[in-house]
């Protein structure tokens, strides 16, 4: 599969919260503003493109059925650690991401607010490193692979924020109003995203 | 909060506090493991075991853990508790595992547990934290039977593997829909039972953001 396929069925095919329903809880929970749904699309970028790779190699190096061969274990199979080796991935490079920003960019920092600490428990972040192992991409398609899951994650987020802030001034049925409504949208929104499935060829 | 009796504790997650419809918690797993009921209720099964055998050892040690690293001591406990589940579930329930592929190790960021320990246990004594736990693993596997059922009774005509309703293709008069099955209708099932839930309980209706100019038409 050449790269700009892998790009494209991550990012639209599989899109993450609508087809997949992977990262729900900050899609539907920080959507309610446009503002506030792009500052969590460039953060989801950021950290799924940087985690991916990094979990790849970690996996490959540490835990893979084989890795240990030189050392003398080659049945060594110790990829039921991959999970907590991979949260600890994620949330150590959130915390660096964190840091880095603080110190060299603090306009950004500042925009981010408390989305980047929340992203250690997004599981479309997880989802995405796990899919690398269980489908066996290489260093570079896994890099692909995880900025494509991200956008497709950040124009989802955007649209359905843009949406919502519309909405804010409709008169809606009282019991539709916000939690309901979102809900709605995603399917909608999901229904169209639908459309995208025959566009790559699985 | 104090005066909350146990038996308060353990209801209020069921439709009060529910935590798929109110709190917003553990939606991903809610919507995609519900294509059939016997998988919601694995599902179900397992979040409620990993939700209260991690309430538990956090309660215990919630005075020794610094605020800081929080975070990451209670997704470690949480995330042993899952790879215990997930191999159970390998060694003696493989075809469900299969059909429930990431989503089992996903528990581990399923917001629902985190939420949890970080807004429950934390605060709370041991018991109390596995009440807690056990009335939020009880709200959340209702809304997942729920689902469960209503979308396989829908898309498929059966319950639990058993034809209920007569298809077509076997001489019957039902049509399957096809869509139930799909991604959008999880979604808007999911957004007509929270309707439903409040057009029952009005008190959990969001306030508006922003108040139009003929407001009063509006607040009835």
């Amino acid at each position: 599969m050449d790269l700009w396929t892998l790009f494209l069925r991550a990012a639209f095919v599989e899109n993450m919260p609508l087809t997949l329903f992977l990262g729900l809880c900050t899609f539907i929970a920080l959507s309610k503003r446009s503002s506030s749904a792009i500052g969590l699309g460039v953060a989801i970028i950021a950290v799924m493109s940087v985690t991916t790779p990094i979990n790849y190699l970690i996996y490959k190096a540490l835990l893979a059925p084989g890795a240990w061969e030189w050392l003398g274990m080659p049945d060594t199979d110790l990829g039921y650690l991959k999970l907590i080796a991979f949260i600890g991935v994620i949330a150590a490079s959130v915390q660096l991401l964190e840091i880095v920003l603080d110190r060299f960019f603090p306009a950004v920092y500042s925009a981010f607010g408390v989305f980047l600490p929340l992203l250690t428990v997004q599981c479309a972040i997880l989802a995405s490193s796990l899919f690398m192992v269980e489908r066996d991409y290489n260093l570079v398609e896994s890099a692909v692979f995880g900025f494509g899951a991200g956008t497709g994650f950040a124009v989802a987020v955007v649209m359905l924020g843009g949406i919502r802030g519309r909405l804010d001034y409709a008169d809606l049925p009282s019991g539709l109003r916000g939690l309901g409504m979102t809900f709605t949208l995603a399917g909608m929104m999901s229904l169209g995203f639908s459309a995208f499935g025959q566009m790559v060829a699985p | 909060m104090a005066t909350r009796t146990y038996l308060q504790t353990l209801t209020d997650p069921l439709i009060r506090q529910n935590p798929v419809t109110l709190q917003i918690l553990g939606l991903c797993s809610a919507l995609a493991v519900t294509t059939s009921l016997a998988v919601a209720l694995t599902m179900s099964a397992a979040l409620t075991a990993v939700l209260v055998l991690s309430a538990g050892p956090i309660s215990l040690i919630r005075r020794h853990i610094p605020d800081s690293i929080r975070l990451i001591v209670q997704i470690i406990i949480v995330a042993s508790m899952v790879i215990v589940i997930d191999q159970i579930l390998q060694a003696y329930f493989f075809e469900l595992s299969q059909s429930l592929s990431v989503f089992v190790s996903l528990i581990t960021t399923n917001c629902l547990v985190l939420g949890r320990t970080e807004g429950f246990a934390r605060h709370n004594p041991p018991f109390r934290a596995l009440v807690d736990a056990f009335g939020n693993g009880l709200g959340y596997s209702l809304i997942l039977i729920l689902m469960g059922s209503l979308r396989e009774v829908f898309g498929a005509g059966k319950l639990l593997g058993f034809q209920v309703l007569p298809t077509v293709d076997q001489g019957g008069w039902f049509t399957p829909l096809n869509l139930m099955l799909l991604a959008p209708a999880a979604f808007f099932m999911l957004g007509l039972i929270v309707w439903a839930i409040r057009s029952i309980l009005p008190e959990q209706v969001e306030p508006l953001d922003h108040a139009p100019p003929n407001a009063e038409r509006l607040v009835d």
